[in-house]
C-alpha cells in the first residue's frame, strides 16, 4: 500500500470528494427546499436582508397538494410507469432471443446483423423523430402509448441484446451440450438452462432500460399532444409553465415526485444498475 | 463434438435414438423439430428483433433522407426538390450558429466530463467508510430524468432568483447579477455545466470499473521504483485505461452531439436563437413551425460526424477482436 501523509489526504482525496458530493447533489437539495418553500418566500428579491435561500421556516405542502389535485400529474405518473414497464418487457424479450441466437448460434450472417444491431444501437433518437412522426401519423399509432411503447425499444433492444450476448458468452457451453446430451431440445436448453443462468444479466439489462424509457424526453413531446396522455417529462414542461409563468413551487415537486420513482428502482438495484452500466459500453 | 449435434434434424434423432432415454420413444412434434436446425432457430429468435428494428430505425431512415429531399411539410405532400433544403440551411445565419454551438458544446462538455470522471473514478477508486453510499449518490444526475433535473437548473440560474448570484454576491465576487441564461454566450457555457454534471458520473463509473480491473501489485512495483502519483497515473492507469475510455467518450459524443432535451428546457434555443444545436432547430424547423423536409434535412447534417464517430468505434472492436 501506498502510504501518504494526512495533511496530503485531505488535500487530494476528502476536499475534492466533499466538493464531488456536494455539487452533484446541491440540485437535488435545491429542488426539495423549493418544493417545499411558501409562494411567498420563494419571490423575494435576492438582495433582501431577510433572505435564507438554503432553507425555509415555514415548509409547506401546499404544491405537492395542488400539483396532485389541481393537475392531470397523477395520471403522468401512471402513463410514464405503463409505458416504461411495456417498453422495457418488449425490449427484454427480443434482446434476450437475439442477444442468444448472436452469442451462442452459427449461420449465415451472424457478424453482419451483430455489427448492424450494434449500429442501430448508437443511432440518436433526434436523428430519426421527424420521419419517424410521419411514420406514427401513417400507422394511426399519434396521440397513443403505443406510439411510444413501439418506438422506445428502438434504443433499448440494441442495448439489451448487446448486454446479453456478452453475458451469454460468459456462460460455459458444456452447460448445454450436457443438457442435450440429456435429450433437451435446442430450444429447450436455451429456455430452461441458459435463460435462469442469466437472470442477473436480464435485471440489468431491465433495470437499466427502466430508467432509459422513464427519462425519454423527445419522441414522447412529439408523438403525444392531449394533456392526459402525457408522461411525466413531457407534461411538467408543456403543462405547469401557463403562459410565460413558471410556477417554481409546482415546479420542482413535479420533478421531485417524478424523480422518485426511479431513483427507488435505482436504489434497490444499484449494483445490477451498474452492471448494466459497465456493460453497455463493453459489451 | 458442437457439430455432429447441430448436423441437422435427421442426425440429431439418431444421436438421441442410440441413447437408453424414455422420452426419445416419442416422435419429436414437428415444431420442436423445426427449431433443432441451427439456422431456422437463428432466424425464429432473431425475428422479432429485426423486424422492429427495420420498421422503426431503417425505414424512418430512408424515409427521412427522401424528406429532406423533397419540400414536404405538415399537410402538404411535397415534391423532390434535390439538395435545396440543405443548400437552404447552409445560408441560413441560425443554422450556421447551431452547427458551430454543436461542436462547441460537444468538445468542451465532452473535455469537462472526461477530466472530472477520471479525477472522480480516481477518487473513488480508494478504500473509505461510505464508499457504496457515496458511489450510489453519484450516480443520481445520470438516473434522474434529464429534462427534470434541468429545471432544477434553470431555477438556480434565474434571472431574478438566481442562488448562484446569491452566493457569488455574499461571497463578494460579483457586484451586479450574472445574466446566466440571458446571454447567448453565458447561456452556452450553462449548457455545457448542466451537461457535465448530468454526464460526469457515466464517465466516472465506467472508469472506475476499469480502474478495478488494474492490479494494485502494478502501482507498489511502480512506488518502490520511485514513481510519484502523477507518474503512476500516466504510465500505469492511463496506458491499461485507454481502450475504456474510448468506448466511453464515442458513447458521449455521440449523446452530446444530438443532445436535446437539455437544451429545450434550458434555454429554448434562445435568446435570439444563440443557443440552438442541430437538434433543437430541426425540432423548431420541422416540428414547431411544420416544414418536415427542411427539418429533416437540418438533423442529417448530424449524420456525417455520427458516422465519423461510429466508425472508430466499430474499427476499435474489429481490432480488440482481432487481437
Amino acid at each position: 500500500m501506498v502510504i501518504e501523509k494526512r495533511w496530503k489526504t485531505w488535500v487530494f482525496f476528502y476536499i475534492p470528494l466533499a466538493v464531488f458530493v456536494v455539487g452533484t447533489l446541491f440540485p437535488f437539495y435545491w429542488m426539495l427546499i423549493t418544493a417545499i418553500r411558501p409562494d411567498a418566500e420563494l419571490y423575494r428579491s435576492w438582495r433582501a436582508a431577510t433572505n435564507t435561500p438554503f432553507w425555509t421556516l415555514q415548509p409547506t405542502l401546499e404544491h405537492f397538494r395542488d400539483l396532485m389535485a389541481k393537475t392531470t400529474f397523477p395520471r403522468w405518473l401512471w402513463n410514464t410507469f405503463f409505458i416504461a414497464v411495456a417498453s422495457t418487457l418488449i425490449s427484454l424479450f427480443c434482446g434476450l432471443l437475439a442477444g442468444y441466437a448472436l452469442a451462442r448460434l452459427r449461420f449465415p450472417m451472424a457478424g453482419t446483423l451483430g455489427t448492424s444491431i450494434f449500429v442501430t444501437y448508437l443511432v440518436p433518437p433526434t436523428l430519426l423523430f421527424i420521419p419517424l412522426a410521419d411514420i406514427i401519423r401513417n400507422f394511426q399509432l399519434g396521440n397513443t402509448p403505443w406510439a411510444l411503447i413501439l418506438t422506445y425499444p428502438t434504443f433499448l433492444i440494441p442495448f439489451c441484446t448487446w448486454l446479453l450476448m456478452g453475458y451469454f458468452k460468459t456462460i460455459p457451453k458444456e452447460l448445454e451440450e450436457c443438457a442435450r446430451i440429456d435429450g433437451a431440445t435446442r430450444f429447450g436448453a436455451m429456455t430452461r438452462i441458459i435463460f435462469p443462468i442469466a437472470v442477473p444479466g436480464i435485471l440489468s439489462a431491465g433495470i437499466f432500460a427502466f430508467t432509459l424509457s422513464w427519462n425519454e424526453f423527445i419522441y414522447a413531446l412529439v408523438f403525444l399532444s392531449s394533456p392526459e396522455r402525457k408522461t411525466v417529462p413531457v407534461g411538467v414542461v408543456s403543462e405547469l409553465i401557463r403562459g410565460d409563468i413558471y410556477f417554481w413551487g409546482q415546479l420542482m415537486a413535479g420533478a421531485l415526485l417524478g424523480s422518485i420513482p426511479v431513483a427507488l428502482v435505482y436504489s434497490f438495484f444499484v449494483e445490477y444498475y451498474v452492471t448494466g452500466l459497465t456493460g453497455s459500453v463493453k459489451g | 463434438m458442437k457439430k455432429t449435434i447441430a448436423g441437422g434434424a435427421g442426425s440429431a434423432a439418431g444421436f438421441e435414438v442410440a441413447l437408453p432415454h424414455p422420452r426419445t420413444s416419442q416422435p419429436a412434434p414437428a415444431l420442436t423439430r423445426f427449431l433443432e436446425n441451427e439456422g431456422l432457430l437463428a432466424a425464429v429468435l432473431l425475428a422479432p428483433t429485426v423486424l422492429l428494428l427495420s420498421l422503426f430505425i431503417a425505414y424512418p431512415f430512408v424515409m427521412g433522407v427522401w424528406l429532406s429531399l423533397s419540400s414536404t411539410s405538415v399537410g402538404n405532400p411535397g415534391e423532390f426538390v434535390g439538395l435545396r433544403n440543405f443548400v437552404k440551411a447552409w445560408n441560413d445565419s441560425i443554422f450556421r450558429t447551431a452547427f458551430g454551438n454543436t461542436f462547441f458544446y460537444t468538445f468542451w462538455a465532452t473535455v469537462f466530463k472526461l477530466v472530472l470522471g477520471m479525477w472522480l473514478a480516481l477518487l473513488l477508486n480508494r478504500h473509505f467508510r461510505g464508499k457504496r453510499l457515496v458511489r450510489a449518490s453519484m450516480l443520481l444526475p445520470f438516473i434522474v430524468p434529464t429534462v427534470l433535473s434541468t429545471f432544477a437548473w434553470r431555477w438556480m440560474f434565474d434571472p431574478t432568483f438566481s442562488v448562484l448570484n446569491w452566493l457569488l454576491y455574499q461571497g463578494g465576487l460579483i457586484t451586479t447579477k450574472l445574466p446566466f441564461l440571458s446571454d447567448g454566450t453565458y447561456g452556452l457555457w450553462c449548457a455545457i455545466v448542466v451537461n457535465t454534471w448530468r454526464g460526469m458520473p457515466f464517465f466516472a463509473i465506467t472508469l472506475l470499473a476499469g480502474l478495478q480491473t488494474i492490479s494494485p501489485d502494478l502501482h507498489e512495483a511502480a512506488s518502490l521504483d520511485g514513481a510519484n502519483g502523477w507518474h503512476r497515473f500516466w504510465h500505469v492507469t492511463w496506458p491499461l485505461l485507454k481502450p475504456v475510455t474510448l468506448v466511453v467518450v464515442v458513447f458521449s459524443v455521440i449523446q452530446t452531439f444530438s443532445d436535446f432535451q437539455l437544451i429545450y428546457v434550458l434555454t429554448g434555443g434562445g435568446p435570439a436563437n444563440a443557443t440552438h444545436l442541430l437538434a433543437t432547430y430541426a425540432y423548431q424547423i420541422g416540428v414547431a413551425t411544420g416544414l418536415l423536409g427542411e427539418g429533416a434535412a437540418i438533423s442529417l447534417f448530424m449524420l456525417p460526424v455520427l458516422f465519423v464517430v461510429v466508425w472508430v468505434q466499430l474499427r476499435y472492436l474489429r481490432r480488440l477482436e482481432g487481437a
